[in-house]
């Protein structure tokens, strides 16, 4: 899960991480009120959006006045932003930060992450600060520092102070970003978060050291502890598909084609993706009903694949462990019934049950085109839409 | 022969009076893998279907001499449980639990260095040697007893898989599902070098997904050390970047952990790739019989 910068600068502070004064606003009127209200003589005002190159797409600008502040802010609220991350379509701004300026005298990268090779927590920090880190790690990887954290140590001091000298951070600034990093790596410990990206933290020119931007992104089997966080979740920043899958315990992503899958297990619902596309079409969705789907669940993953208008047809493709055939066939068959089906729908199914489930479909009077396999199911599948061999 | 477990394996499971715990303690005993305890702490001294329950796992490996536990427990207290079976020095531990916090894991990771123990998983569907033991929550019945092996981090594909070798009539020596977290005990370089060293296997489906590297190092490992034919597959080919498929694990994070890297990387080490999921076992049965080039 992510949360907005203002949020995660607001979290790592509580931690005692150094962070810029700043508050948000979702009006311009509260943008000019929060700039009085920091006084300081000059702010940034930032758009809030769970994506990054906001400067760059004009969604940043330092302003000296309230007046400028609110006359910014009108303009960014309720536009859409499209920077490199977010994609053609871009995302809303819904609320702006305002926070006080700084002045900048070095930019560096900081960055924490669970790492998956390692098995344990990384900190990844470099001198080449404000740039895309992974073009940097690309063309020059020396510039790339990474140290992993001891889970039983922690962030020890000296971990610390031998990455603020590699950054060639100096005097007080060395223990200073070390206080800061053992900040950070509280943070990052007690809230379950999986990535904290500081980029850039900066050394201002009266020799601070700061976060001056702030990503924050949350291991969701770890939200559990942590309902406050789980408040934090804004769902005009995620997909109202994904977002309705996720009430029935669905897991569920839109994807660009027009064959709808339903699948049980995540490597069998990629695998499903990719045969579709082997033969010549494109999937609509990647959709795990998990192992032990019932036919409320079934059914509800069957309405949220046919909401979307550009689904010409449906593979359910299903091997049954857990999962019981009959009971997806029911699931489908009332889906079914529910919407008033118009298009084509494959179904492949194996495993527990299987005689079961094919006779509930047969006698539902509902129109399937069965499939022996997987290659059938997907054959079968491109040639309902009048694509493939 | 086989890898790790077979008909000698003494299990127990943890979480046993859960519903899971229950079903699938029923199953694999059913399909002939010696049950032998249930660990759930309180309810020691009473009894699952003729299964004794202890409150430790110490406990019930002194009193059953269990080599193996398979744990169930909900996501929350599941690490804990992972940690009580090494502490125990279970030397093979299995755990099934969906959904474990990867903080928890990033400890449990640290613990298991230099323990006595062998984690597979979390988030899998566990190991199988067909015909002798059945450890996790697979369908036995699609299983074959014979001499190819099977190491995956999905569960579902992993069946679809072993029921085209079936189909086709091919055996498998041991199926073992490495599980679909960012974080796992056995990776699928240490199963390919637990293949390798078994004599009775001669062929391995490996089955990997986009996210982390852990495909391209089993990878490199084939290159320099394994002496058989090795069939692959990579699902995901046509995930988007920067989003989560279902497996915590499965994501292209910084361009990084794509499924064309990963076969790229595959088909370098002399790996056969089948592109389709459908192909995976006449891919197979076509190395073996020689009628595949092995890149």
């Amino acid at each position: 899960m992510n949360i907005h910068e203002f949020q995660a600068k607001q979290i790592l502070g509580r931690f005692g991480a150094p962070v810029p004064k700043g508050q948000p606003a979702a009006t311009a009127d509260e943008a000019a009120a929060a700039f009085t209200a920091l006084g300081v003589p000059k702010a940034v005002v930032k758009a809030q959006i769970h994506a990054g190159g906001r400067g760059k797409a004009g969604g940043v600008k330092l302003v000296a006045s309230a007046d400028e502040a609110r006359t910014f802010a009108a303009g960014l609220l309720g536009k859409t932003l499209v920077t490199h991350q977010t994609g053609p379509q871009g995302r809303v701004v819904r609320r702006v930060y305002v926070e006080e300026a700084s002045a900048v005298a070095r930019e560096l990268y900081l960055g924490m992450l669970v790492d998956r090779k390692a098995g344990a927590v990384s900190v990844i920090a470099s001198t080449e600060g404000g740039m895309d880190i992974e073009e940097v790690a690309a063309k020059t990887p020396d510039k790339i520092i990474t140290e992993v954290v001891n889970p039983l140590l922690g962030l020890a001091p000296f971990l610390a102070r031998k990455i603020a000298f590699a950054l060639g951070l100096k005097d007080k600034q060395v223990n200073q970003f070390a206080g800061l990093l053992a900040s950070i790596y509280k943070a990052f410990i007690e809230t379950d978060a999986s990535l904290v990206e500081i980029n850039p933290l900066v050394v201002t020119q009266d020799g601070r050291v700061i976060c001056l931007d702030a990503k924050m992104s949350f291991d969701d089997n770890g939200l559990f502890r942590h309902p406050d966080i789980r408040e934090l979740r804004d769902p005009n920043e995620e997909d109202a598909d994904e977002t309705e899958a996720a009430k029935y315990d669905l897991s569920f992503v839109h994807l660009d084609g027009n064959i709808g899958c339903m699948v049980n297990g995540a490597g069998l619902a990629m695998a499903t993706m990719d045969i579709v596309k082997f033969y010549g079409a494109e999937p609509a969705n990647f959709l795990d009903v998990g192992g032990g789907a019932s036919t409320e669940k079934v059914a509800a993953a069957f309405r949220i694949i046919l909401s979307d208008s550009r689904v010409k047809a449906v593979l359910i493709n299903i091997f049954g462990g857990i999962m019981q055939c009959d009971v997806l066939a029911q699931g489908v068959v009332e889906a079914a019934r529910q919407v008033k089906l118009s298009i084509p729908l494959v179904v492949r199914m194996e495993g527990t049950n299987v005689d079961k489930g094919k006779k509930i479909l047969a006698e539902s009077g509902i129109k399937v085109i069965s499939a022996a396999d997987m290659a059938d199911a997907a054959r079968r599948v491109t040639q309902a839409i009048g694509v493939g061999a | 022969m086989s890898i790790l477990v077979n008909k000698n394996t003494r299990v127990l499971t943890q979480g046993i009076t859960g519903t899971t715990g229950q079903f699938h303690t029923r199953a694999c005993k059913e399909y002939g893998t010696q049950m032998v305890g249930g660990v759930v702490p309180g309810k020691g001294g009473t009894s699952f279907e003729g299964i004794p329950i202890f409150d430790t796992v110490e406990q019930a490996v002194r009193a059953t001499g269990a080599n193996a536990v398979v744990n169930y427990v909900p996501p929350a207290f599941s690490a804990d449980a992972i940690l009580e079976a090494v502490a125990a020095e279970v030397p093979l531990v299995i755990c099934i639990t969906e959904g474990i916090p990867v903080l928890d894991m990033v400890k449990v990771k640290h613990y298991l260095k230099n323990s006595k123990s062998r984690l597979i998983g979390p988030n899998c569907p566990g190991i199988i040697t067909p015909g002798e033991c059945k450890i996790g929550i697979m369908p036995g019945y699609i299983h074959k007893p014979g001499r190819v092996g099977v190491v995956s981090r999905s569960g579902t594909l992993t069946y679809e898989a072993v029921h085209q070798l079936t189909q086709l009539g091919i055996g498998q020596s041991s199926c073992i599902g490495i599980g679909g977290d960012p974080i796992i005990g056995t990776s699928h370089t240490e199963a390919m070098r637990l293949f390798n060293e078994d004599p009775a296997t001669d062929a391995v489906i490996m089955i990997g997904e986009i996210g982390g590297t852990a495909e391209e190092e089993a990878a490199e490992y084939v290159k320099n050390h394994f002496k058989k034919p090795v069939v692959a597959f990579i699902a995901g080919q046509t995930a988007p970047k920067g989003r989560r498929m279902g497996h915590a694990g499965a994501i292209i994070s910084g361009g990084r952990g794509t499924a064309a890297d990963k076969i790229a990387a595959l088909k370098a080490a002399g790996i056969t790739v089948s592109m389709s999921p459908a192909d995976l076992g006449t891919t197979l049965k076509a190395v073996l019989d020689g009628k595949a080039p092995r890149h």
